[in-house]
């Protein structure tokens, strides 16, 4: 009997309409665990580097956490990986919600898309019985509005639905993919699941998900459900609100939001906005949030309610989590009202929270720098409102200069040329960033904005506070109950780094020390993204209540293999490592991995290259980023070597870089 | 028979719809609890308590699988509370012939809350950490005799409709069924 997992996969070729159901190697499991590890070694099988994000070829994979349906709090996420249109690398951007854990019920551990269907259709996952189904009739309609229809039509009010809307259909470059209640939203998988033809996924399981040692597994549980009351009544002192507690993160409970709206360079801007948070500000937000906030809402087994339904007058009805709230508000420059308002229609739309306002804003910059001109911008509007909405219809439409924008603001600034690329400085591997602009390099954040493939700087971070704290007492109070660091070393690390002086930014944490806690905060997102784990209760948290000590048994008792801190560590290191090597194979070189050029004002090139040569060393990488021979090796990950080997990248018996790849390939 | 009064502890589960977050974790250690052996799979299609959840109109409804019924009802109840309109059936804890809540997905067989027996308090309450779910229990005194009552009542009403003859080949039919 296979634990914690259904050991079936649904392959479905879009372009012949054939299902199978696929019987997967255990083998696989305790290898690569489940969720992004597995997808990521079907990924590698089976998508040369050839394949582009719109090649029939190219997969698309829904894949279920290894520990989904199981007792486990808050273990609901489905992780998405595909080839990106935008960055022509790997995508793996997640959700939450309750799609994941229906999917297991129904008997499947992933839904593997390959091909692309002549028609647009949905797909009817009910337990043993799966259909592809016409969708003729759900064109152009919104991602809410699909799976509301849907369940209506199935007569399946408990199914659950994952679907695109018209930014999916039109394939834009940051299409998200919508489940209610959350979304995966990076890297434009949405574009290829609508270039698939695939406008929706319904799932319906009534099945067991069986755990090998239940007493065990459920005496962890109570552990963790317990921790997280505990935490509930002792937040963390001393950090911002959205640390203090866990969530992912609560951005619909708190209401103090001076933090993040006066310390974020929000659109497209490169200055912060100091002195925004007001009284006044902060009372017509709260009566805004008051009126439109119906409810706040959890995900799957999980008590804490992150999210939120939100009814703004005269508007369907939508759910909201996370940044949503604040990224079209604070780049249109405008209110609460308008965001949540603008956000209903985006949200039906699909499109990234993140990447959206941006680009928006990137375009208006280029109508006032004379980069574009009115002509590109018939009858927009004149106030900043209106131009978002009108922005946001054409970019969804791909209608004019929507069609260049719809493609990110790399690609858009290629295509305008005419300077335009000064304008897209906030990208890192072509994909849009949090708009965060410093002032001291800070030596953790920037080997973590250099060297995540998750392309997203909050499914890198956490564990380790984002800031010293200035005081000795605080740091040690810090320290005192702080179990989940997977050594004491770091306790110290966080005791001796101080806000000025010897000890602090740039050059303490030292080089070596940075790698020790990148490496850690790395490890833990990627544990979590292969057991279905949300972040907001563990990788991104301070003082979590999933840590390295415990996701070793839960694995044990749930999934029935033996697992210790070592044996995860190396599992998340040998999939963490293919990840890479498909990034590898796709053309990433160590010139791919910087931050934006004005990410901090204050700079140190030669600081920065050690840092960069010594993590690097320290990943088993040679100094262009590509994992050696002998670190492949020792991760059972031969076949990787012989395959980097063979095209030329990795020479064989030599632990440098071949001749051929070390000359610098463009692939832009 | 004894007049004297009995003493019963009363088990209230209070819903509180207005703090459900929707996150079934309630459904999820229903099913397993009830599991073979305890706790060893789960799957909340076999709870005994189901979230009649519908986000986009606020609806929220934990509801306790009650009596198994053979039949379903001749008219179904619709409510709108606050403007908010309830499936039919919504508050309804029977299983019945006319919905899925609250059969064994394999067997169909009825299920029914029996509130985690052995514990010390319903599973679905202890993992409900927004109380949503809250348990009370609280004595009450009943009277034996009003059972007894109650069943002459009934009886009378029957005899009156079928007649007594009637009555009693039915209670000899179903009293040889029994021993067999």
């Amino acid at each position: 009997m296979r634990y914690a997992e259904t050991g079936f996969n649904l392959e479905i070729d879009l372009s012949r309409g054939n299902i199978e159901r696929v019987a997967t190697d255990p083998r696989d499991t305790e290898l690569y665990l489940g969720g992004l590890g597995t997808n990521a070694k079907i990924l590698w099988d089976r998508v040369p580097p050839d394949i582009d994000a719109f090649s029939p070829e190219n997969l698309l994979i829904f894949g279920t956490g290894l520990l989904c349906g199981t007792a486990a709090t808050g273990c609901n996420r489905t992780i998405v990986t595909t080839i990106s249109p935008q960055t022509k690398l790997m995508a793996f951007s997640m959700m939450g919600g309750y799609w994941a854990p229906e999917l297991k019920y129904a008997g499947y551990d992933k839904v593997i898309l390959r091909g692309k269907s002549p028609d647009l259709v949905y797909l009817w996952i009910n337990n043993d019985k799966v259909e592809i189904r016409d969708a003729s009739h759900l064109q152009g309609k919104g991602a809410i509005e699909t799976a509301e229809l849907i369940k209506k039509e199935l007569k399946q009010p408990k199914a659950q639905v994952s679907a695109i809307g018209l930014a999916g259909e039109n394939r834009v470059f940051y299409a998200s993919i919508e489940q209610g209640r959350s979304s995966a939203s990076r890297g434009g998988i949405g574009a290829v699941m609508g270039d698939k033809g695939v406008k929706a996924i319904a799932v319906r399981g009534t099945q067991d998900i069986n755990v090998a040692r239940p007493a065990e597994y459920m005496e962890l549980c109570y552990e963790v459900l317990d921790y997280i009351k505990w935490r509930e009544d002792n937040p963390i002192p001393g950090v911002i609100p959205i640390l203090a507690i866990l969530g992912s993160p609560q951005e619909m409970a708190i209401h103090n939001e001076q933090w993040h709206t006066e310390n974020f360079s929000w659109g497209n801007a490169r200055l912060r906005r100091k002195g925004f948070w007001t009284e006044e500000v902060s009372d017509e937000w709260l009566e805004t949030m008051n009126k439109a906030r119906t409810r706040l809402i959890s995900c799957y087994n999980c008590p804490v309610a992150c999210g939120a339904s939100i009814s703004m007058p005269g508007l369907p009805t939508y759910m909201m989590k996370c940044f949503t709230k604040l990224t079209y508000t604070m780049a249109a420059m405008s209110n609460l009202d308008f965001g949540l308002t603008i956000a209903q229609r985006a949200t039906e739309y699909g499109v990234d929270g993140y990447s959206t306002p941006q680009v928006m804003a990137f375009a208006l910059e280029l109508l006032e720098n004379g980069i574009l001109t009115h002509k590109d911008f018939p009858e927009m509007p004149e106030d900043n409102e209106g131009r978002f909405f009108y922005l946001l219809d054409k970019i969804v439409n791909r209608e004019g200069i929507g069609d260049i924008l719809a493609n990110g603001t790399h690609w858009a600034a290629k295509e305008i040329g005419n300077g335009a690329d000064a304008y897209a400085h906030n990208n890192i591997k072509k994909h849009e960033q949090l708009p965060l602009k410093l002032s001291m390099l800070n030596p953790i954040y920037f080997l973590m904005y250099c060297t995540g493939e998750k392309m997203n700087i909050t499914q890198i971070e956490g564990q380790f506070p984002q800031a010293p704290f200035p005081k000795k007492e605080h740091r040690e109070k810090f320290v005192k109950d702080w179990f989940q660091v997977p050594d004491d070393k770091f306790k110290q690390y966080f005791l001796d780094w101080e806000l000025r002086g010897e000890n602090s930014n740039p050059y303490y944490p030292t080089p070596e020390i940075a790698c020790d806690i990148v490496d850690w905060q790395e490890r833990m997102h990627y544990i979590d993204d292969a057991l279905g784990m949300c972040a907001g209760l563990s990788s991104f948290h301070l003082k979590p209540p999933y840590h390295i000590h415990n996701i070793p048994k839960f694995l044990s008792a749930g999934a029935g293999f033996d697992m210790d801190e070592d044996k995860l560590s190396q599992a998340a290191k040998r999939y963490r490592t293919l990840v890479r090597a498909i990034n590898i194979r796709r053309g990433l070189r160590r010139k791919d991995e910087k931050p934006p050029e004005d990410h901090w004002k204050k700079r140190f090139p030669e600081l920065e290259k050690e840092l960069l040569d010594t993590y690097y060393n320290y990943k088993g990488w040679n100094e262009e980023g590509i994992p050696t021979e002998a670190s492949l090796h020792e991760l059972g990950l031969d076949f990787v070597g012989q395959d980097l080997i063979q095209r030329g990248i990795l020479t064989a018996g030599e632990d440098t870089l071949s001749k051929e790849a070390s000359e610098v390939k463009e692939t832009n | 028979m004894s007049d004297a009064k009995q003493k019963k502890i009363v088990k209230t589960i209070k819903i509180d719809v207005d703090k459900c977050h929707g996150c079934r974790a309630c459904e999820m250690i229903c099913s397993a609890f009830h599991a073979e052996p305890k706790y060893s799979s789960n799957n909340p299609a076999r709870a005994r308590i189901r979230v009649i959840r519908d986000p986009l109109r606020d609806v929220y409804v934990p509801v306790y699988a009650g009596e198994y019924t053979v039949a379903e009802c001749a008219g179904r109840d619709k409510y709108t509370i606050e403007g908010k309109e309830y499936d039919e059936c919504a508050f309804c804890r029977a299983s019945c012939p006319s919905r899925e809540e609250f059969k064994e997905p394999d067997s169909g067989l009825p299920l029914k809350c029996d509130m985690c027996e052995g514990e010390e308090e319903p599973l679905c309450v202890k993992w409900c950490t927004v109380d949503a779910l809250v348990v009370e229990e609280r004595e009450e005194e009943v009277e034996e005799q009003v059972e007894q009552e109650d069943l002459e009542v009934g009886l009378e009403s029957l005899a009156d409709k079928y007649g007594m003859d009637k009555i009693l080949d039915a209670v000899a039919r179903l009293s040889k069924k029994d021993e067999v």
